[in-house]
């Protein structure tokens, strides 16, 4: 059932929240406000504000991040590795929409920075949302090239016009932000696949060298697992590989009405 | 097996449209769309209403119009003449992306906003016609 309150176990608690001073002689002081939950205390989750000195800090929230854990306060959790958009790691809800910390700039956000896990999950601790059932889901559509004819001797060739298909599916780093930002999969996540996973799903329908297309589509034809769509685009809209789940879902939609007509 | 673990007591992150997650011109045209479709079930009920008033006779439907007619009439049907008129040129618009058009956020922007400029319009124009000729 669609569910438009946070549960009591999840609401913020407003009084709760600390405030982290910048150093003395601080030159640009920005407020960072920070989202923190602690599974070994079991307390509602809190927002702390963080001062940080601009002068001193990188150009990306990552930076300030980093920043925050090394210098203010260690206890500060959040997932980060390539720091160059490839990873997914540090995906968020940055300012009140989804993206990756480490090539959102700081620059971009007017005033305080606002930051939350990605919506509608459930949360590990601080700024790590658990993605069990994301990955789940992904495991679900069976991502991987599959063929019935004998294995050739050398590679599946592939036609120039074939690989440029795969264009604005392949790069999909399956961070998340997409799935978070969408509606429909807040409140039917639990049969709805969501636009990262359906992404993926036609990624290998749009594939010429993949032979199951008949049976990945009579997987997908189901009220809940494709037609939860309901192109709100938040999806496209969030990217921060700037890719179109909407328009991946679209096509998916059309091939199932092209092999009944 | 009843011990609670740890995930049993993960707190939901925060999620909801405009209070934690921005709204967009796309997903708030996208509810719009929603409600309006209901305002125009309720509205259905009104125009079975209005046939019912008619097919009564020239007191009861002289008591319906009275209603019609009056501000609050107005005002209600003002809004579903803008409910219907949204939701058709919406609905356009969700025909043209069943045929995989328009998915480009830009595109999806600009016929939103020609969506909402045509529904005030027509809207409009239906309410010239009706007070005018």
């Amino acid at each position: 059932m669609a569910q438009f309150t946070l549960p009591q176990n999840s609401k913020l608690d407003k009084s709760a929240g600390k405030h982290h001073k910048a150093p003395e002689g601080s030159k640009k002081v920005r407020n960072f406000k920070i989202y923190r939950y602690d599974p070994d205390t079991g307390a509602n989750p809190r927002m702390d504000t963080y001062e940080v000195d601009m002068a001193s800090c990188g150009p990306m929230i990552l930076d300030a991040l980093i920043k925050i854990k090394n210098e203010t306060d260690a206890t500060l959790t959040f997932r980060r590795s390539c720091r160059e958009g490839i990873c997914g790691s540090c995906a968020m809800n940055i300012d009140g929409t989804n993206t990756l910390a480490c090539t959102k700039t700081c620059e971009e956000v007017k005033g305080e920075v606002v930051i939350y896990p990605l919506p509608h999950m459930p949360v590990v601790k601080d700024l790590v949302p658990d993605l069990t059932h994301f990955y789940a889901q992904l495991a679900s559509i069976e991502p991987w090239l599959k063929t019935d004819s004998p294995a050739p001797t050398r590679e599946r060739l592939q036609s120039e016009e074939d690989r440029a298909k795969l264009d604005g599916l392949y790069e999909c780093i399956l961070c998340a932000c997409c799935t978070t930002s969408c509606p429909s999969y807040w409140w039917n996540g639990d049969r709805y696949l969501g636009p990262a996973i359906l992404l993926q799903a036609y990624r290998w329908l749009a594939d010429s060298r993949d032979e199951a297309t008949g049976s990945r589509l009579d997987e997908l034809e189901d009220p809940f697992k494709l037609y939860r769509c309901h192109t709100i685009m938040n999806c496209a809209k969030t990217c921060p590989k700037g890719l179109n789940p909407a328009k991946a879902i679209a096509e998916t939609k059309k091939m199932l009405v092209e092999r009944r007509v | 097996m009843t011990t609670k673990t740890p995930a049993d007591n993960r707190p939901l992150s925060p999620f909801m449209l405009g209070q934690y997650y921005r709204f967009q011109w796309t997903s708030l045209l996208s509810i719009i769309h929603r409600v309006t479709g209901v305002g125009l079930s309720v509205g259905t009920l009104l125009v079975a209403a209005w046939l019912i008033a008619l097919a009564t006779g020239p007191v009861v439907y002289a008591d319906f119009a009275k209603h019609l007619t009056a501000w609050y009439g107005q005002i209600l049907l003002f809004g579903w003449t803008w409910a219907l008129m949204y939701h058709l040129g919406n609905g356009i618009r969700h025909l043209f992306w069943d045929i995989g058009w328009g998915f480009d956020i830009k595109v999806a922007e600009k016929t939103g906003y020609a969506v909402v400029a045509s529904s005030l319009l027509l809207t409009a124009a239906a309410w010239a016609v009706a007070y005018f000729l």
